[in-house]
C-alpha cells in the first residue's frame, strides 16, 4: 500500500459479531473500516450514510439477504459503492442472486486474509472477483447450447471466457492464467468482467432454473 | 365457497362473508334470484389483486350490520314477491327464517375465536355448549338462533303438508338433517380443520426431532472431537469434514457414502483425503454424470493424485476441479507446492505411474502430469464419455 494513496473505505455486513470482529482484525491494517452492520436495514442505512468504497456483504442476512442490500443501494443510484459477496453458504441460488443484484464478486468465508485483501482491492478498482467455486457455478449454469436465445451474446460464454473460467475453477490466479493462455493480465480481467456482466444481465432461463435445481437435489 | 365470489364481495364491502352467503341463499329461495345474482357477480369479478391490502373485516358482525343486511334482503324479497319472481311462500319464508337463525348463531369467528377452536381438543370432555360455541357466544343468541331455525323448519313442514303424504316422512327426515347440518356443520368443519392443524404440528415436531438427531450424530460429535483435539490441523480437518457433511445434508443430498452422483463422489473423496492428510481440499464440480465403473476409476486416480499432493507438495491446499462434458469427463488436481521434475522420478517410485496413469489407460482414458520444481503440480485426467 502506498502511503499517499487514500485508504479504501470498507463497510462490513455480516450477522455474526464474531465474524465481523475477525474481519476487522484481519483487514484494518490496510483498509479504513468505516462501519459495520448486522442486518439489512442497518446495512442500507449505514451504506447510504457513509458511502464506503467497498462493502463486504454476507450473502445470508436477517431481513432479506445480501441481495436485498445491494438492490436497495443500487436503486438509490448514488455513489460508487461496490459490493463483494462473502458467504459460507455456497447455495447457488443465493450466490447468483447477490451477483445479479450487482455484487462484483463472490468469495467463500474460508478465503485466506491475503486473498481477501487482494479481492477487496480488485473490487475497489472495478474488477470482478471470481472464486473457483463461483467460476464453477457459472460454467455449470451456462452449460450447453441454447436452442433459441433472445440475446445470444448475453446468454452464451465465448470459448475464451470458458477457458478463463476453467482455469479459475482449477485454482489459478489471474496472473497465472495470463501466462498459461498467453494473454495479458488486463485481458484476463476483461474476460472475467464480461462474464460478470453476462451473469448479471443474461435472461438465460437456465440460470434461475439451474440454481433452483441445484437446491432441489 | 365455490369460486370465492361471495367471499370477495364480502371483503370488498367490509362485511362478514357468512352474512353475504346467507343473504344469497335466502335470495335463491326467492325464484332463484340469488343464483342469477351470483353468476352475474362471478362473471364480473376480477381476480383478487394480492398486493392490494384487504379491507379489514369487522371483528364481529355488529348487530347493526346484521340488521341492515337483513333489511336489504327482506326488502328485496318483498319486491321479488311482488314482481312474481317467487318459489312460493312455503319455501322462501322458512329459508329466510333459518338463515336468520344461523346468522345469529354462526356469526363469524374472529382470530381469537379461531385460537379458541385450536384448543378445542383440551375441552372435549367439558360442557358441550361451551365446547361447540365457545364461551363468548351468549346463550341467548344460541337460543334465539335455534328458535328461528326450528321455526323455519316447522313452517316448511306445515306448508308442505299438502304434498303427497308418502313424501312427508322423507321430507321431515331431510329437513331435520338439514337443520342438524346447519347447526353442527360448522362445528364439524372446524374439527376437521383442527385435525389438519394438529397433523401439521406433528409433522413439524417430527422434523425437529430428525434435525436434532442429525445434529447430535454429526455436529455435536465433531465438536466433542474438536474439544479433545490438540492439533490445529486436526481441528481444521474435522471442521472441514463436518462443514461438507452439513452442507450436503442441507442441500438434501444423501450422505457421501451412499452417493452415486459425481458431485457427491468428488466431495466424498475430498473428505477422505482431508481426513487422512492434513490439507484443505477445495472441490469444484461442473456438470454431472452417473458414477460408472470407469468414472469410479477416474475418481480413484483423482484421489491418488490428491493424496500425492498432500503428502509430497508441502502445500496446505489442494484444488480438485471435475467437469463432466457431453463427450468427456476431465479432472484436474492441483497444488501450489514444491513441484518436481516428472522426468527425474526414479523408476522404483511407481505410485503415480501405476495408480494414476496406468489406471486411466486401462479404462480408456489418459493422465498428464505437469510439474516444475517450485511451481506446483497439476494432474490432468481425461475420460471419454463413450468409455464411461
Amino acid at each position: 500500500m502506498k502511503a499517499d494513496a487514500p485508504r479504501t473505505r470498507l463497510f462490513l455486513v455480516d450477522d455474526h459479531q464474531l465474524f465481523r470482529s475477525g474481519l476487522r482484525a484481519e483487514l484494518e491494517d490496510e483498509f479504513e473500516i468505516v462501519g459495520e452492520a448486522a442486518d439489512v436495514d442497518q446495512a442500507v442505512a449505514g451504506i447510504a450514510a457513509l458511502h464506503p468504497d467497498v462493502v463486504l456483504l454476507d450473502v445470508h442476512l436477517p431481513g432479506g439477504g445480501g441481495a436485498t442490500v445491494a438492490d436497495a443501494i443500487a436503486r438509490r443510484g448514488e455513489g460508487e459503492t461496490r459490493f463483494l459477496a462473502i458467504s459460507v453458504s455456497d447455495a447457488p441460488e443465493d450466490v447468483i442472486g447477490v451477483i445479479r443484484a450487482g455484487a462484483r464478486g463472490y468469495v467463500t468465508k474460508s478465503i485466506s486474509p491475503t486473498d481477501l485483501a487482494d479481492a477487496i482491492r480488485r473490487v475497489r478498482s472495478g474488477d470482478a472477483v471470481f472464486s473457483p467455486r463461483l467460476a464453477g457455478f457459472v460454467l455449470d449454469a451456462f452449460r450447453g447450447e441454447l436452442p433459441t436465445s433472445i440475446d445470444p451474446e448475453m446468454d452464451q460464454l465465448t470459448p475464451r471466457e470458458r477457458e478463463v473460467l476453467r482455469h479459475i475453477a482449477r485454482g489459478f490466479t489471474y496472473k497465472e492464467i495470463g501466462v498459461r493462455l498467453n494473454l495479458s493480465a488486463k485481458t484476463v480481467e476483461t474476460h472475467v468482467s464480461s462474464v460478470l456482466r453476462k451473469l448479471q444481465l443474461s435472461s438465460r432461463y437456465e440460470l434461475t432454473r439451474w440454481a433452483m435445481d441445484r437446491r432441489m437435489i | 365457497m365455490l369460486t370465492g365470489t361471495l367471499g370477495g364481495l364480502a371483503e370488498a364491502l367490509g362485511l362478514d362473508p357468512l352474512l353475504v352467503r346467507l343473504s344469497f341463499a335466502v335470495l335463491t329461495a326467492a325464484g332463484g334470484t340469488g343464483i342469477v345474482l351470483y353468476l352475474v357477480l362471478w362473471a364480473l369479478s376480477a381476480e383478487p389483486d394480492a398486493s392490494a391490502p384487504a379491507l379489514p373485516v369487522g371483528q364481529r358482525p355488529r348487530n347493526r350490520q346484521i340488521a341492515a343486511v337483513a333489511c336489504i334482503v327482506a326488502g328485496s324479497m318483498l319486491f321479488l314477491r311482488g314482481a312474481g319472481i317467487w318459489f312460493g311462500d312455503a319455501v322462501a319464508w322458512p329459508v329466510a327464517l333459518a338463515a336468520a337463525g344461523s346468522a345469529l348463531i354462526w356469526a363469524r369467528t374472529d382470530a381469537a375465536d379461531r385460537q379458541r377452536w385450536a384448543r378445542i381438543s383440551e375441552r372435549l370432555p367439558g360442557n358441550p355448549v361451551v365446547m361447540v360455541f365457545g364461551s363468548r357466544v351468549s346463550p341467548l343468541r344460541i337460543a334465539g338462533g335455534a328458535l328461528l331455525i326450528a321455526a323455519g323448519m316447522a313452517i316448511f313442514l306445515v306448508a308442505n303438508q299438502a304434498l303427497a303424504s308418502a313424501r312427508t316422512a322423507l321430507l321431515a327426515v331431510l329437513v331435520t338433517a338439514a337443520g342438524l347440518g346447519i347447526i353442527l356443520g360448522p362445528w364439524i368443519l372446524r374439527l376437521t380443520r383442527d385435525a389438519g392443524e394438529e397433523r401439521r404440528q406433528r409433522i413439524r415436531s417430527e422434523e425437529r426431532a430428525e434435525i436434532a438427531a442429525h445434529l447430535h450424530d454429526s455436529v455435536l460429535h465433531t465438536l466433542a472431537l474438536i474439544q479433545r483435539s490438540e492439533d490445529p490441523a486436526d481441528v481444521a480437518a474435522l471442521a472441514r469434514r463436518q462443514e461438507r457433511e452439513l452442507r450436503a445434508w442441507l442441500d438434501h443430498r444423501p450422505t457421501p457414502s451412499a452417493q452415486q452422483d459425481l458431485r457427491g463422489a468428488v466431495d466424498a473423496l475430498a473428505s477422505r483425503v482431508e481426513q487422512l492428510h492434513h490439507v484443505t481440499v477445495d472441490t469444484v464440480v461442473v456438470g454431472d454424470a452417473p458414477v460408472s465403473e470407469h468414472v469410479e476409476a477416474l475418481l480413484l486416480a483423482c484421489q491418488e493424485a490428491a493424496i500425492n499432493a498432500a503428502r509430497h507438495s508441502g502445500a496446505p491446499r489442494v484444488s480438485i476441479y471435475v467437469e463432466a462434458d457431453t463427450d468427456s469427463i476431465s479432472a484436474y488436481v492441483r497444488d501450489e507446492g514444491r513441484g518436481f521434475d516428472p522426468d527425474a522420478v526414479p523408476a522404483d517410485r511407481r505410485g503415480i505411474a501405476h495408480s494414476v496413469i496406468g489406471r486411466m489407460r486401462r479404462h480408456g482414458g489418459s493422465a498428464t502430469i505437469t510439474s516444475q520444481p517450485g511451481k506446483g503440480t497439476e494432474v490432468h485426467l481425461e475420460l471419454p464419455r463413450s468409455a464411461s
